[in-house]
């Protein structure tokens, strides 16, 4: 078992850092942070541009393998990912976003395959029951929004409950109320009011997505010979149900994690800047606009990073659940 | 060999060819009537037909065009003249819905199908080749797996927009045919054993050929599936884009850069963003109905057995 987490996990460290290179590479050769210093009245020395451009380490004169190997070899000895076109350090930026965003994350993913596992054994459970049909076009529905538009809906919803009762009873903008005094319950009671909304938001949506699969695997299981020798044996239908059916069914949906995971991360950036978080997603946004190359690698560093943990992990709970791995 | 050459069309066309034909036909037939046996499938495409119509023809049994502006009539809700209301320059929603829905339902009818043609092709060829091309093609796909796609075009973004809608469109299929490949692939590994794709292989026949006239045919169930599923897939992820301005860009209307448009004043002036995403929804929804309902028909172990 060991072996194969062992195996798996060297897979995903180099697929990460193939990936990290390649979007270094792409985002070298798509964006232009030069283009701002040209075209400026009174012009700007070529020799401040190139200066600029070297401490970004862009300047477009030098190979971009090179330049990826520069940025490869200071990540590995100083830890550093550059900096940014706005004079910051990328790391420092990261590391000021990244709890912001993994607050969100971390419990949009845990609710999501939590309530979606469950939503998805009671559906097919009740396999055409009414209470069936309801969870399974509620998914469809969720899963052909957007995830921005549950977002801005809820909003609508929110204000008008807002107008109704007279007061603030749901704040939704930004990610604390700012200039907030008071000890650190009241602080924390503010950042989770804030938090409802946007987990609400992702949640939904991992939700609809885990369900329809959890559904379909349970499904298979149920059928099988195993559930009715268990019956036969005398276990209750409950009981056989969950040890031997849902066990089973969990062996496809743990692989189902590590490939909906980006479905999730995308859910969380768009969501985060909808809200108005400062985010991974919003930082991702804005340095594109920014014609950021450190900024942009930096975050797809952060992503994979989260997608080999979350790749890991579901390999662990692969390994954990089918038997056949750990021989 | 350069003698047999322009016999080989002929004897292709003959025989071979009438029995597979009357196979599919009734292989379709059946497959048709068991995808029309539900609900789900007679409401997707009914809902689905009827959007693309109402897109294309509706604008023409309008009064207002989309760039039109209402004088007198600035920011109005929804009333007989104005049947979505208008925005504040008084341009009518309605119009600029349709519109917008016409270029997002373009998007999605050929993102979809391209996806699954460029995953058919890939997936086939490295199951067919099998070995070292195999091995680099899906590490190459779980290269593009690793990351989300939506943050790849987003990065990509400033080389499609200052050219047409169209790079988006082929940038969006550029993307997202890697998970439907990997099903193809494995499809493609046990079809490779089947006789009558050795008899080909054995009578000389190229591989190129063989995947384009054994493998895919059969694996075409799957492809036809995912290239319905590929619209909705492709229209979430334009108006994403779109919305936070990576997409379409202005002087072209999709429902994407109109939600974006509305969202800032969908509090205060609903009908502004509530009207498109609605639309978008139903649009989305009905695809992904339709899709399903080919699943269940033509694959009754979908789901789990899939990977």
């Amino acid at each position: 078992m060991i072996g194969f987490i062992a195996r798996r996990l060297i897979n995903y460290i180099f697929l990460s850092a193939f990936a990290t290179m390649l979007a270094y590479v792409l985002v070298s050769a798509t964006l232009q942070p030069g283009a701002r210093f040209y075209g400026r009245n009174p012009p700007i020395p070529q020799g401040s541009i190139d200066a600029a451009l070297n401490k970004l380490g862009a300047n477009p004169n030098i190979p971009i393998l090179e330049r990826l190997w520069t940025w490869v070899t200071q990540l590995v000895t100083t830890g550093s990912l550059g900096i940014s076109t706005r004079g910051t350090e990328v790391t420092a930026d990261i590391a000021a976003r990244a709890g912001t965003s993994l607050r969100l994350l971390i419990l949009g993913s845990i609710l999501g395959a939590v309530i979606g596992v469950a939503l998805g054994v009671w559906g097919a459970v009740k396999q055409y029951r009414t209470s069936d049909q309801v969870i399974t076009y509620a998914s469809f529905a969720v899963l052909a929004t957007p995830v921005f538009v549950i977002g801005i809906v809820l909003m609508i919803i929110a204000t008008t409950l807002n107008q109704a009762v007279g007061t603030n009873v749901i704040n939704f903008t930004g990610e604390y109320t700012a200039g907030l005094e008071g000890g650190f319950w009241t602080l924390f009671a503010d950042r989770a009011a804030h938090l409802l909304l946007p987990t609400i938001t992702l949640t939904v949506t991992a939700v609809a997505a885990y369900s329809r699969y959890q559904r379909s695997a349970m499904l298979d299981v149920l059928s099988a010979d195993y559930i009715r020798t268990a019956r036969s044996k005398g276990r209750t239908r409950g009981s056989a149900i969950i040890r031997h059916g849902v066990r089973v069914a969990l062996i496809p949906m743990s692989t189902f994690f590590a490939y909906s995971f980006g479905l999730i991360l995308v859910g969380a950036s768009v969501t985060e800047t909808v809200f108005s978080w400062h985010g991974m997603g919003e930082y991702l946004f804005n340095s594109v606009g920014n014609s950021d190359i450190n900024a942009a690698t930096g975050t797809i560093l952060f992503t994979s990073i989260l997608v080999l943990i979350a790749g890991t992990l579901s390999d662990v709970v692969y390994a954990a659940l089918d038997p056949r791995v750990r021989v | 060999m350069a003698l047999l050459q322009p016999l080989l069309p002929s004897t292709e066309i003959s025989e071979p060819d009438v029995a597979l034909d009357s196979r599919n036909r009734s292989r379709a037939s059946l497959i048709l009537r068991r995808v029309f046996s539900t609900k789900r499938a007679w409401i997707g495409s009914t809902v689905l037909g009827f959007i693309i119509l109402w897109a294309f023809i509706g604008p023409y049994l309008y009064q207002w065009n989309y760039l039109d502006q209402d004088g007198l009539a600035f920011s109005v809700p929804p009333s007989a003249s104005h049947w979505f209301g208008t925005n504040d320059i008084g341009q009518d929603v309605y119009a600029q819905t349709l519109i917008g829905l016409q270029k997002s339902l373009i998007i999605g009818l050929i993102v979809g199908p391209l996806a699954a043609l460029i995953a058919g092709f890939v997936g086939a060829t490295a199951g067919y080749l099998g070995g070292m091309w195999d091995r680099v093609i899906v590490w190459f796909i779980d290269l593009l797996l690793v990351l989300p796609s939506l943050y790849l075009l987003v990065l990509l973004s400033p080389l499609f927009k200052s050219l047409s809608w169209l790079a988006l469109v082929v940038f969006l299929a550029l993307f997202g045919w890697m998970v439907l490949a990997r099903v193809i692939r494995g499809q493609t590994m046990s079809l490779r054993e089947r006789e009558y794709v050795k008899a080909a292989r054995f009578m000389g026949v190229s591989g190129f050929a063989i995947i384009r006239r054994h493998i895919l045919p059969n694996v075409a169930s799957l492809l036809i599936i995912d290239a319905t599923l590929g619209i909705g897939a492709a229209i979430l992820a334009e108006t994403t884009l779109s919305f936070f301005g990576f997409g379409v860009q202005p002087p072209d209307v999709s429902l994407g850069t109109l939600l974006a448009l509305g969202s800032g004043s969908a509090i205060t002036r609903p009908w502004l963003f509530v009207f498109p995403a609605a639309i978008l929804v139903i649009t989305v929804l009905a695809s992904s109905l339709l899709g399903d309902a080919l699943r269940d028909a033509i694959d009754p172990t979908s789901g789990a057995t899939n990977e």
